[in-house]
């Protein structure tokens, strides 16, 4: 995908920005290229929706959209060999320790698609009892596709976005990441739990 | 016709001179060793994408077409991808067993890789029992599966490795029998034994109705071993979520999906050997001519292309019909494949005894 | 209508009626068993269909309204009971015993109202957690984020049902019982399920690969939305009805639209109605198409579900050329619809009813013969007719079981009537017969279409209605035919702008409770068959 096609996203450009400064060590520079040329191209979706934009998700899937032409078609049924979650539909009350674990499940590194407003606020159903306000309260979110719900080509290039992010982002060291986690972490402590 | 035991024996003996004979054969050992685990590791590449590719052209999509020309990178992306990608530890788990069932799977499917004919003269073992020994091996594959689902202490994986024991198990017996009655018109269980056999006709047409039967019986057995629809039970995604392999991530999972390509694979290249001639380029009695032209055609590339051709069947069964239910599996198994083997091996016998094929 | 309420006030003196659309019957608390008894019992009653049961809170008191209908005369009544009790702890005896589906709906008005319905088996939550404070459609309800907050813990769990009895005393006494036994090896399929279509949750308790008992789990989807209505005036009300089922967008729009139209006393034009039947008809194809490539892939044959999907896009196409969305359209509206057709629409109709006949005919020959699909679905989760009935499973999946329940029939709304078309009823009642009959509901619909699509009225397309939109005080009940079956609506007015209480009986509710029963004794490869063949829609069930 021609880098051009993403310049409009101001918030990888200062990603970008940020991880230029420090420079790099140039045989991990190229691992990472390399590493990132791999993942970037291979974004496995965990199957997981709940209302109206899974049905979208479906159609995204098949002929007329086809995510197959990107390689996102690989939808895994377990989280631990997906590598990012598309939030399709509304997270309630009931649903948020399940949906949480399924987070913790997926494994590094895992990514978080806020799709259609349900997710991303609790949508025309924010005023309700038993929804979540949004999920960024709940995992960390990396990318927001609005919509009610979003159209596939809005998936599409949600998942783009994504894919351009992880482009970005330094493998080895793994900085962004554990940032991620970090401010997310302190946001919201976990309890330790005796294993 | 090339024969490729031209080229390693004048190896050995180049590197006989060198070094003393033990050196020697660890030296190839070792290159052998390297050779496998390079043609294992993109064959199955290319099968992932192979399948993608074609599943999508059933389905009226285009498939993979972005990473690399038509998409050909694709599953070096995830390759790649797989490899980097946490490897969960679980907690209640048996480690070590849980660590150990996905080296066995592919343990087992690189071991059945010795004694494929890979064309002329190019086989890592020409041993007198080679048939056997594919089936002996790559029963060991069932074992992995069983322990991944047991030792991942979870109730979806262990529904998974029961039904794939009770399905393997069965479907073992279908296809030993559909070997042993093509070796019976062989007259030998040794690989290359049975490919220069068919050097006058393919097994398939010289053994006719009962060779028929029997590749049809092996076709349906060989889809069921591999766990691949419509016998895919074992991780029927739509019952189990991913059935026995649930739990693995990572390089581990990549194993298991890796060795399900290689099974296919390997199923195809045993079909291929045992009633299509191997490496055995298309010979027909008479037609010297003919005979001659098929000759230039390398012999490795028979042996993948006609692999490839049996596996886009087997592709094609995955992608055309619905999934069996456990009970229904295991009665057409035994109720029906079972009993039909068996009058097919007399059959066969009767057909040697009295000359009968052509 | 007359001699019902002869029969029943001879029966029962001491019922009185209320005024609403439909015969509404006001039993005493003590006397409701007896009376639901002899209402489905007798002979000339026969009201054999428990189509709802609405939760109330009037303030001063709290209560039920139960709406039946009878299999025989086709007649719709409620009958209103009070809670007996404080509102600490509301009483009404329970009817569980004489319809299957009141257990299911009993625990949702306890749910959401807190009245305890004595003697009913499972006396649980059904959609909120175990531990949630209050019950959420009262309307003194404190719905303070602090009190209920998100919280990231696993739910809390139990194994025992609760029953409530009343004791020698004449105090409630509660019980427990356990729900699977000890030695019960329980598989938890869902909520994150790829068979469950959607976050359905089921406790199955297996013996090998036989289910020997299933506990189903709602609520992973709930919303609210009928507390949300409300809270908003009626045109604002309507967009929920796009995200309840949202295959049946327009068909649950039409139905709430027509209701608040009844109540206002809005008369629409006939153009009007022609496109909503249309809309209609299109989304009930395209809700089958998916059904049917959905239920392909739950049984393992993938390919089948991008063969229905083109299908559906076409379809969708249509609409968004009209609509201008692809899923959740907000088309129809108080007084008609939003907008004019696209001058396309008649042309595009026309081209997706020449392909239709094609594809069906193509997804017969792909999967419908298929030796191993027959063996899969025949004689895989009969429901007899009177378990139809008594488990209230309308829509394609009820007429399979041989119940001719299609409301377009029985209670005839907008232009149906006029139209001609045939109700499919098969008499299987199996999986096989669930796929057929929706496979051939394709085709009626596409009659329908056939016999509009060349003379749409003209006049205009939404009548002027006021701007600020008041309801007269009033109860209106009304039933309508969704992509799964009977959709109810019950919607009571104090006069104000805003609904006092917007009741959705969704169809899917009942299928939910079904489940369980015809399952038993079946593979876990049959539950998926199953549960895809009922067609269940989660965010339908939950609402």
């Amino acid at each position: 995908m021609p880098y051009e096609a993403f310049k409009d996203n101001e918030y990888i450009e200062q990603l970008v920005k940020e991880l230029q400064e420090n420079g790099t060590n140039i045989i991990v520079g190229s691992f990472d290229k390399l590493i990132n040329w791999g993942r970037s191209n291979s974004i496995w979706p965990l199957t997981f929706a709940t209302s109206c934009c899974g049905i979208e998700f479906v159609s995204l899937g098949a002929a007329r959209f086809d995510m197959a032409r990107f390689g996102w078609e690989v939808a895994r049924s377990s989280p631990r060999q997906a590598d990012f979650m598309m939030v399709a539909g509304t997270i309630v009350h009931r649903m948020v320790p399940v949906f949480r674990r399924l987070y913790d499940q997926l494994a590094e590194p895992k990514y978080v698609i806020a799709c259609g407003s349900c997710a991303i606020s609790g949508g025309p159903f924010r005023k309700s009892y038993h929804v979540a306000k949004g999920i960024q309260d709940i995992v960390p979110v990396d990318v927001f596709v609005p919509g009610c719900p979003p159209r596939p080509e809005a998936m599409i290039y949600g998942i783009m976005q994504l894919s351009r992010k992880m482009k970005v982002e330094r493998f080895f060291g793994g900085v962004n990441r554990k940032e991620k986690q970090k401010d997310f972490l302190a946001l919201h402590p976990v309890e330790q739990t005796e294993a | 016709m090339q024969d490729f035991s031209l080229i390693t024996s004048w190896l050995d003996s180049l590197l006989r001179s060198y070094m003393p004979g033990w050196l020697t054969v660890t030296v190839e050992c070792v290159l052998i060793g390297v050779a496998l685990l390079l043609v294992y590791a993109l064959l199955a590449l290319f099968y992932i994408y192979y399948e993608r590719k074609l599943c999508a052209a059933f389905q009226c999509r285009l498939g993979p077409n972005r990473v690399g020309p038509w998409g050909v990178l694709q599953s070096f992306a995830d390759m790649f991808k797989m490899l980097i990608k946490e490897i969960i530890h679980l907690n209640h788990i048996d480690r070590f067993l849980f660590a150990l069932a996905p080296y066995l799977v592919i343990a087992a499917s690189m071991m059945a890789f010795a004694v494929l004919p890979w064309g002329n003269g190019l086989q890592i073992v020409n041993f007198n029992i080679g048939i056997f020994f594919l089936i002996a091996v790559s029963s060991i594959g069932v074992l992995g599966i069983l322990l991944a689902g047991w030792s991942s202490n979870n109730k979806f994986t262990l529904i998974g490795s029961l039904r794939s024991g009770a399905q393997m198990v069965s479907y073992e017996l279908s296809i030993g029998l559909s070997v042993i009655t093509m070796v019976c018109l062989a007259g030998t269980m040794s690989v290359d034994g049975i490919v220069s056999q068919q050097s006058d006709l393919w097994f398939i047409f010289k053994g006719h109705v009962p060779a028929i039967i029997a590749f049809v019986i092996y076709m349906i057995a060989g889809t069921a071993e591999t766990n691949r629809g419509p016998f895919d039970l074992p991780e029927a995604e739509s019952e189990l979520t991913a059935g026995y392999h649930t739990e693995y991530s990572g390089i581990h999972f990549g194993f298991f999906y890796l060795a399900e390509y290689l099974n296919l694979f390997i199923v195809s290249g045993v079909a291929a050997l045992l009633f299509f001639g191997g490496w055995m380029p298309l010979h027909i009695p008479g037609w010297e001519a003919f005979n001659n032209v098929m000759d230039y055609i390398p012999s490795v590339i028979w042996f993948l292309g006609k692999a490839f051709v049996l596996s886009f069947v087997i592709i094609w069964f995955k992608w055309t019909f619905p999934r069996l239910r456990i009970d229904q599996l295991l009665s057409l198994e035994w109720k029906y494949l079972l009993p039909i083997n068996l009058v097919n091996l007399v059959l066969m016998a009767l057909v040697v005894v009295y000359n009968l094929y052509f | 209508m007359a001699n019902i309420t002869d029969k029943i006030t001879q029966l029962f003196p001491d019922v009185t009626i209320e005024e609403s659309n439909t015969p509404l019957y006001v039993v005493a608390n003590d006397k409701w068993h007896e009376v639901a008894l002899a209402l489905k019992n007798d002979a000339d009653l026969k009201f054999d269909y428990l189509v709802t049961i609405v939760g109330m809170d009037w303030t001063e008191n709290l209560g039920c309204i139960y709406y039946l209908m009878s299999t025989h005369t086709n007649e719709v009544i409620g009958v209103k009971v009070l809670a007996s009790g404080d509102r600490q702890q509301p009483v009404i005896p329970s009817v569980a015993d004489v319809w299957a589906v009141a257990t299911l709906y009993e625990r949702e008005v306890f749910d959401f109202f807190g009245i305890i319905f004595l003697n009913n088996p499972d006396m649980r939550r059904l959609f909120l957690n175990i531990d949630w404070v209050g019950y959420p459609l009262r309307k003194d309800y404190n719905d303070d984020p602090e009190v209920n907050p998100v919280s990231t813990e696993s739910e809390r769990q139990t194994d025992f049902t609760d029953i409530y009895t009343l004791g020698e005393d004449g105090n409630i006494v509660k019980r427990s019982e356990r729900i699977f036994q000890k030695e019960d090896f329980v598989v938890n399929i869902g909520p994150q399920h790829p068979a469950t279509h959607g976050v359905l949750r089921f406790r199955t308790a297996v013996d090998g690969e036989t289910i020997k008992k299933i506990d189903v789990y709602c609520g992973y989807i709930h919303r609210g939305v009928e507390k949300l209505c409300e809270n908003l005036t009626y045109p604002q009300t309507l967009h929920y009805m796009d995200r309840l089922d949202y295959f049946s967008a327009h068909n649950y729009h039409h139905g709430l639209c027509m209701l608040i139209e009844k109540a206002a006393g809005i008369e629409i034009s006939r153009r009007a109605q022609v496109i909503r039947v249309m809309m209609d008809e299109l989304s009930r194809i395209a809700s089958h198409c998916l059904f049917i490539g959905t239920y392909c892939m739950d049984l393992g044959a993938t390919t089948m579900l991008f063969y229905a999907l083109r299908v559906r896009e076409q379809i969708l196409d249509i609409m968004e050329k009209t609509c201008g969305a692809r899923m959740t359209f907000n088309y129809d509206c108080i007084g008609g619809v939003m907008q004019d057709l696209h001058p396309d629409f008649q042309a595009d109709v026309k081209a997706l009813l020449e392909v239709l006949p094609k594809n069906i005919k193509e997804y017969n020959e792909v999967f419908t013969g298929n030796i191993i699909a027959k063996n899969r679905m025949e004689g895989v989760g009969v429901l007899s007719r009177e378990d139809a009935i008594g488990y209230a499973i309308t829509g394609p999946s009820g007429r399979a079981s041989g119940w001719a329940c299609d409301m377009r029939k029985l209670q005839p709304y907008s232009i149906y009537s006029e139209l001609d078309f045939e109700e499919v009823v098969a008499s299987e009642g199996d999986s096989m017969a669930r796929f057929k009959c929706r496979m051939r509901e394709m085709e009626e619909s596409a009659k329908i279409l056939a016999q509009l699509v060349d003379d749409i009225p003209d006049g205009e397309y939404c009548v002027k209605v006021p701007k600020v939109l008041k309801l007269p005080v009033g109860k209106w009940f009304q039933l309508t035919e969704g992509c799964r079956g009977a959709f109810g609506l019950y919607l009571e007015s104090d006069g104000s702008t805003k609904p006092y209480r917007l009741k959705i009986a969704p169809p899917c509710l009942p299928q939910a409770a079904v489940v369980d029963h015809i399952t038993r004794g079946q593979k876990i490869a049959d539950l998926i068959t199953i549960g895809g063949s009922l067609d269940y829609i989660v965010p339908d069930i939950d609402r």
